[in-house]
């Protein structure tokens, strides 16, 4: 029932998408965009997480997003600033915080260690695809040298995230 | 009087201390991008470490056998005794593939 993945992770998927890969390059005003959504979004994962799960574990887990993705999105914040730039709403951002909505109201209907299952296998699932968007996508696009060294410190943060939490799937099990 | 005759216990203890004190060393730890460096160090009892933690996250050295937890307030340094020896394995609580080790020297 939950190999089903997030939307969320399609429209990062996306991103990888040949229809982007062939010229459409986003711009760093998008990037900036783009990775601060992606922060958001799991955040409020994190937020209902703290809220719903039985499990310590899945509740420590959830605290630990919360702080990394609200200090590299502070970081992020900090940056455009200093650089002057707005970040700009753009296709993938906007398709990304609907899908992460639709998720984030599924994953709400389910309880104990049914939603607790369902939350880990979606923080993996998806900081999977956040990953494999920067890797391919967002670092190589990004022009700003601090720009792609705030993407290139989320990216190792963001891996062990993917770690933790597969970590803490196989304890579920 | 009487506390002349303790006098050179205390000036033992005084100075005895101080010799301690200046054979205890401050060895630097750091965290940078996730990672503690150097991964392994070697130490003794009575020295001090310095943790240093450039990130912007909060970290935390761990010991596994129970015998430190240091919080690392991003973009700080913080300090700790060392008070028993072994070969010490630590993590950060929060980001476990954070892994170091300490050897301990009586």
């Amino acid at each position: 029932m939950f190999i089903r993945l997030s939307a969320a992770i399609a429209a990062l998927s996306l991103l990888g998408s040949p229809a982007l890969a062939q010229g459409a390059k986003p711009t760093d005003p998008q990037i900036a965009h783009i990775a601060y959504t992606a922060g958001v979004i799991d955040i409020n994962a994190a937020k209902q997480a703290i809220a719903k799960a039985s499990n310590k574990e899945v509740k420590s887990f959830a605290q630990d997003m919360v702080r990394d993705h609200e200090a590299v999105n502070k970081q992020a914040l900090d940056l455009v600033k200093k650089l002057k730039v707005t970040p700009e709403d753009n296709d993938t951002s906007k398709t990304l915080s609907k899908q992460a909505a639709d998720k984030l109201a599924e994953l709400d209907k389910l309880k104990g260690a049914e939603y607790d299952k369902a939350y880990v296998a979606n923080e993996v699932a998806y900081h999977k695809a956040v990953n494999s968007a920067l890797e391919t996508q967002l670092i190589p696009s990004a022009s700003n040298a601090e720009l792609k060294s705030l993407l290139q410190t989320g990216l190792k943060i963001f891996q062990g995230h993917q770690q933790h939490a597969e970590q803490v799937a196989a304890k579920l099990k | 009087m009487r506390s002349g005759y303790y006098l050179p216990i205390v000036a033992v203890l005084l100075f005895g201390a101080m010799i301690a004190r200046a054979l205890a060393a401050t060895i630097q730890i750091t965290t940078t991008d996730l990672v503690f460096a150097p991964a392994e160090v070697s130490a003794k009892v009575g020295d001090t470490i310095q943790w240093i933690n450039t990130d912007v996250f909060v970290h935390t050295a761990t010991a596994h056998n129970g015998d430190f937890d240091v919080m690392m307030p991003p973009k700080t340094a913080v300090t700790s005794v060392l008070t028993r020896a072994g070969t010490v394995e630590y993590y950060c609580r929060f980001h476990p593939n954070m892994k170091a080790v300490l050897t301990i020297a009586p």
